[in-house]
């Protein structure tokens, strides 16, 4: 166990271990992932010493700075955060419990492992079925005879995050990263990131948006609290003066390995008027095309078929929260 | 013979003075803060600490063992294998069918192999990883149908005879067929029950020691002490008397702590082998595989009607997929039909129930044992025989109530039964006339009822002693111990047994003690099972108490030189009823008691009177009184998701008498959560390969807080004759009606009838799209 009080040093102590090294934000994923043996770190690098690490500011430009290793309960919570970027708070809200939320970290959050009903088992568990792709076997089982591997990418702020084009700075070895969101992921569920395991989060940034907006996050799960996702849809519009739509921004997750911002949603929403038919028709428009767009995998706990059905409604409903003033 | 002592339901001195109160439980502060012990945390000097290897496989002949690595691996002190204890066990003596670890073969996915004793876990668990196991494979089955249809391979092979079959009982009451025929209306119909698991919070821990005169102690998370030491005696090849089986405190059961379990005997085994004490506690996924929960069930019922609600039959065609051991699995079938013949009048009734082995965990009682599975599909037809007769759902039940005092088509004894006062508290509480078929779409109002019983009076081995006994040992300090067999679970049954000595000894609760299930210093009790505790350790526990009082009266009665019935005990005080200046402490009592006569004490106990029908199979489900409950739920269907919320829940149950409310009502509200639970959330389910889906409490899913009705809990007391001061069960009946309620309520809420659990959110859209 390491406790680096400089991003600078986490990194040159990751770089030092290399693949016997991992980072370790909140723990509360990376911990249960240890006991089932799915990771197998020799050494543990904390970030819980690194100060620059924390807390959210707004900077000159208006932005959003917060720092990877701030609670999802202060983002949660977070004036900044609720005013200018609804969704991201609602998110970061139902991820987990009030517990895990208070350890748990956005960075954390951002970079989850992907998860699969497969894969996120005991030992004994995985290997009663000669394991799988992601994990010390060959086949995939979510579909029989699988080659690839489509753990679903979990992560409830993820979505939020690209409705709101964050950009977030990595650091690694070979220097400092700037990346918008929506590149990060790859759809491979055994590392879904365009980023090795060897950059560090460093932090989250939220660019200013013009005039005003409303966003929402909306989560499909059996139980009110604790679950991962089934299916999140975040959704976000920027307004005019005269209250109709000028920018529409749709992203999805717990769908595949990677998390999908749906394309030309602004120009389904553009000029139309929450409360006007034109909404109405755009909106129903925007669904057909989620529920083709959109298609969740046999990969985690719930019925796919039923996940899918869910797509049109939960976009439906996110964007009409995102359409109240 | 113990006797049967009607005590009566009245007061023993004029008024209730602990009976009826809300005192808080005898054990309350010590869990509360941290204080009481559990079986995990029990440490011992040089304790080993065990783990055993589980099969990958779901059916499979084991070729050979190599255990030489894992013995050789610096920290082992112990391996135990199969054969060194060939012994089978099994709860119940007629399907002793299971052994400590695999014999020759494995039943699923998670069956035990092989045992290490170690310094620690993990050296206990790397040792697992070197022994070689060779297995060959054989089919396995995970469906009750194509296992019962495929007799070979058996999964027991002992019973190649009848394949894969169980057990297998058919009784019929009355004319079913003709009754039929002739009826106004029948529905038909096919229900499902999925299977559930008890998920207690405390996973099960036993630690064992033997004394280096070869008595051996094993402290164990067991709800039934007496069972256990018996298997341990006959499996271990041991003297009874070198044995000692505690139970210390328990975190939660529900019928999943009632078996004898592997681990009992592997550390028992170890501790003997290693000279050591040795400490196993599973994980919350061995628990799972240890599972003996909920019967999945296939029904079919068919109910017949007169044009004015009156049932004329019922018949019933039930599969029950076992898993891979009997456990209590004969019981079970029994009771997946001997348990519905009340609170309404069956003039004839039919049920044929098969139970099937399948390579599966085992399933076995959860709290409403075999009888919780049937009563949904019953109330769920008898809530369409209504809608079909255009009759009020609790109205036919009204009409068709069975009455007190009266007998079952199926010969059961029927005593006090607050059916109808509990319709009549869930339809005022409900304000049922004014909602039920007049909320807007997408809410409703279902009710359902059920019956319960007090304990069987059927001890799992047949025999004529007490099936309770209690010991009271009086302290010149004014303290009253209680010693019982029976096993505090957190049901609250010590506290149970401290409210009726007290009551009787007109002591403070605080002075009573209570030291149960300790089979050394304890009398027998067949332990916390069939909801029998506060029937027969009450009775028990009024009958030892009388004898003592009557000596403490008598003695202090002669002191003051007064007739006997002047002596008075209430609120510690012991007083000359006519001469109010007269008043002594009860320590003072004791210590005139015991100089008069002895060293104070006295035992009681209880035994349930002949019961039951004169058939094969009769006794089974026979209780000294039934429990009574009825709910109703109110629900919101999202008819765009399919998500059903249950916003509450009325539940008015008929214990007889609150001897503790507050207890009651905490019984009645787990129970009702529980039923919710399985409706809407819970599923012990089984992928394609045999293996548990999620054995995790992340991926079984109870219900959080965020997703737990409002629960709102309506005592009804019918006062027992029979019971102590009236009282029957509350700890399993008020489970039955919350799923039938729920499915019931969906149907008034949106107009779809859920047959099948449990109710997901894509069940209720298909249903929705098939209704369309």
């Amino acid at each position: 166990m390491e406790y680096p009080t400089t991003v600078e040093d986490a990194v040159a102590l990751l770089a030092k271990h290399g693949d016997r090294a991992m980072f370790l934000a909140g723990g509360t994923d990376l911990l249960p992932n240890m006991k089932h043996g799915l990771f197998e770190p020799e050494v543990v690098i904390g970030l819980g010493a690194i100060e620059d690490m924390k807390g959210i500011r707004k900077d000159k430009d208006g932005s959003l700075h917060i720092g990877a290793m701030t609670s999802l309960t202060e983002v949660a919570r977070s004036q900044l955060i609720t005013e200018a970027a609804p969704a991201l708070a609602q998110a970061a809200s139902v991820v987990a419990g009030p517990q895990i939320r208070n350890m748990g970290t956005l960075g954390g959050n951002v970079m989850l492992d992907t998860r699969c009903q497969w894969y996120n088992q005991s030992h004994f568990w995985r290997k009663s079925l000669g394991y799988c792709l992601k994990k010390d076997g060959t086949v995939c089982h979510v579909i029989e005879g699988g080659k690839k591997c489509v753990a679903a990418a979990s992560n409830d702020t993820a979505p939020a995050l690209m409705t709101l084009a964050a950009e977030l700075h990595f650091l690694s070895p070979s220097g400092e990263v700037a990346l918008p969101i929506e590149e990060l992921w790859k759809a491979d569920g055994t590392w879904n990131k365009n980023v090795g395991p060897d950059a560090l989060l460093v932090s989250v940034h939220l660019p200013a948006l013009s005039g005003p907006h409303g966003g929402a996050y909306l989560k499909l799960r059996e139980r009110n609290a604790i679950d991962f996702p089934q299916l999140g849809i975040a959704a976000r519009l920027g307004f005019a003066e005269d209250g109709s739509i000028f920018e529409a921004a749709v992203a999805a997750t717990a769908l595949g390995p990677r998390p999908i911002l749906l394309q030309s949603t602004t120009k389904l929403l553009a000029g139309t008027t929450p409360g006007e038919s034109n909404f109405e028709e755009a909106l129903l428009e925007l669904c057909a095309k989620a529920h083709k767009q959109l298609s969740p995998l046999a990969n985690i706990p719930g019925d796919e078929t039923y996940r899918k059905r869910m797509v049109p409604i939960f976009l439906k409903r996110a964007l009409v929260l995102a359409a109240q003033p | 013979m113990a006797a049967r002592d009607l005590h009566g339901p009245d007061a023993p001195w004029g008024d209730f003075g602990v009976v009826g109160q809300r005192n808080r439980k005898v054990d309350g502060m010590d869990k509360a803060t941290g204080c009481a012990i559990y079986a995990d945390d029990i440490q011992l000097p040089g304790m080993l600490y065990a783990k055993t290897l589980r099969s990958p496989h779901a059916h499979a002949l084991i070729r050979s063992i190599d255990t030489a690595k894992a013995e050789a691996l610096p920290g082992v002190y112990a391996v135990l294998v199969g054969d060194e204890l060939p012994i089978p066990y099994g709860v119940i003596p007629w399907t002793q069918d299971e052994h400590v670890l695999a014999v020759e073969k494995v039943r699923f996915i998670g069956d035990e192999v092989a045992a290490v004793a170690a310094v620690d876990e993990d050296t206990a668990n790397a040792a697992l990883e070197l022994i070689e196991v060779e297995y060959k494979p054989l089919r396995a089955f995970f469906d009750a149908e194509e296992a019962l249809s495929n007799p070979e391979p058996a999964i027991h092979t002992s019973k190649k005879d009848v394949g894969n079959l169980s057990k297998h009982v058919r009784l019929e009451f009355g004319e079913v067929d003709a009754a039929a025929q002739s009826a106004d209306i029948l529905i038909d119909e096919e229900y499902s029950f999925h299977s559930t698991t008890h998920a207690a919070i405390e996973p099960h821990c036993a630690v064992a020691q033997c004394s280096p005169d070869g008595k051996l102690t094993l402290w164990s998370s067991t709800q039934i002490t007496h069972y256990v030491h018996r298997a341990l005696s006959r499996v271990l090849e041991l003297e009874p008397e070198k044995i000692r089986v505690i139970q210390p405190y328990l975190g939660g059961a529900f019928g999943g702590k009632s078996d004898p379990f592997s681990l009992e005997f592997i550390v028992s085994a170890l501790a003997r082998k290693t000279g050591r004490p040795v400490k196993l506690l599973w994980t919350r996924e061995e628990v799972f595989y240890a599972h003996r929960g909920r019967h999945a069930m296939k029904m079919k019922y068919r109910t017949s009607a007169q044009a004015d609600g009156r049932i004329t039959s019922v018949d019933a065609n039930i599969l029950i997929d076992g898993g891979s051991y009997s456990s209590f699995g004969l019981v079970t079938t029994y009771y997946s039909g001997q348990l519905l013949t009340g609170p309404y009048d069956f003039p004839s009734y039919r049920f044929d129930s098969t139970r099937v082995f399948t390579n599966k965990p085992p399933c076995g009682p959860k709290r409403g044992h075999g009888s919780v599975q049937p009563r949904f599909a019953f109330e769920s037809q008898l809530d369409e025989v209504a809608t079909k007769l255009g009759i009020d759902p609790i109205e036919i039940r009204r009409k068709n109530f069975q009455g007190d005092f009266t007998k079952t088509v199926n010969a059961q004894r029927i005593t006090s039964n607050g059916f109808l006062a509990c319709l009549d508290s869930v339809e005022r509480g409900s304000d049922w006339k004014n909602k039920h078929g007049q909320l807007p779409l997408g809410r409703g109002l279902g009710v359902a009822g059920s019956m319960y019983i007090s304990g069987t009076n059927y001890p799992v081995y047949p025999n004529e002693m007490p099936q309770a006994g209690i010991q009271l040992q009086v302290d010149r300090s004014g303290i009253v111990t209680v010693f019982t067999g029976a096993n505090d679970i957190g049901q609250g049954s010590n506290t149970m047994i401290a409210t009726v000595v007290a009551e009787e000894l007109g002591l403070d609760i605080r002075n009573i003690r209570v030291i149960s299930a300790d089979t050394d210093l304890c009398p027998v009790d067949l332990g916390a099972y069939s909801s029998r505790i506060t029937f027969m350790v009450g009775n028990a526990c009024i009958d030892a108490a009388r004898k003592l009082r009557t000596q403490i009266v008598g003695a202090v009665a002669s002191e003051w030189d007064v007739d006997a019935r002047r002596v008075s005990m209430m609120g510690g005080k012991v007083f000359d009823l006519e001469d109010s200046q007269r008043v002594i402490p009860s320590r003072d009592a004791f210590q005139i008691a015991e100089a008069q006569l002895e060293t104070l004490g006295a035992t009681g106990s209880y035994n349930t009177p002949t019961l039951g029908g004169d058939y094969r199979g009769g006794t089974i489900g026979a209780s000294p009184a039934y429990s009574f409950t009825a709910h109703v739920a109110d629900v919101s269907v999202d008819t765009e998701t399919g998500r059903i919320t249950c916003n509450k829940v009325w539940i008015a149950h008929d214990c007889g008498r609150a001897l503790n409310p507050m207890l009651v009502e905490g019984q009645m509200e787990g129970s009702a959560y529980m039923g919710v639970a399985e409706a809407l959330m819970e599923d012990h389910h089984m992928n394609r390969f045999g293996l548990h889906a999620g054995p995790s409490l992340l991926d079984y899913r109870i219900p959080t807080s965020c997703d737990t009705p409002e629960l709102e809990s309506i005592i009804v007391e019918s006062i027992d004759p029979e019971g102590p001061y009236g009282a029957k069960e509350a700890g399993e009946g008020p489970l039955h009606p919350a799923i039938p309620a729920i499915a019931n309520a969906v149907y008034d809420a949106v107009g779809i009838r859920l047959r099948h659990l449990p109710f997901t959110p894509g069940k209720v859209l298909e249903a929705l799209d098939a209704k369309c």
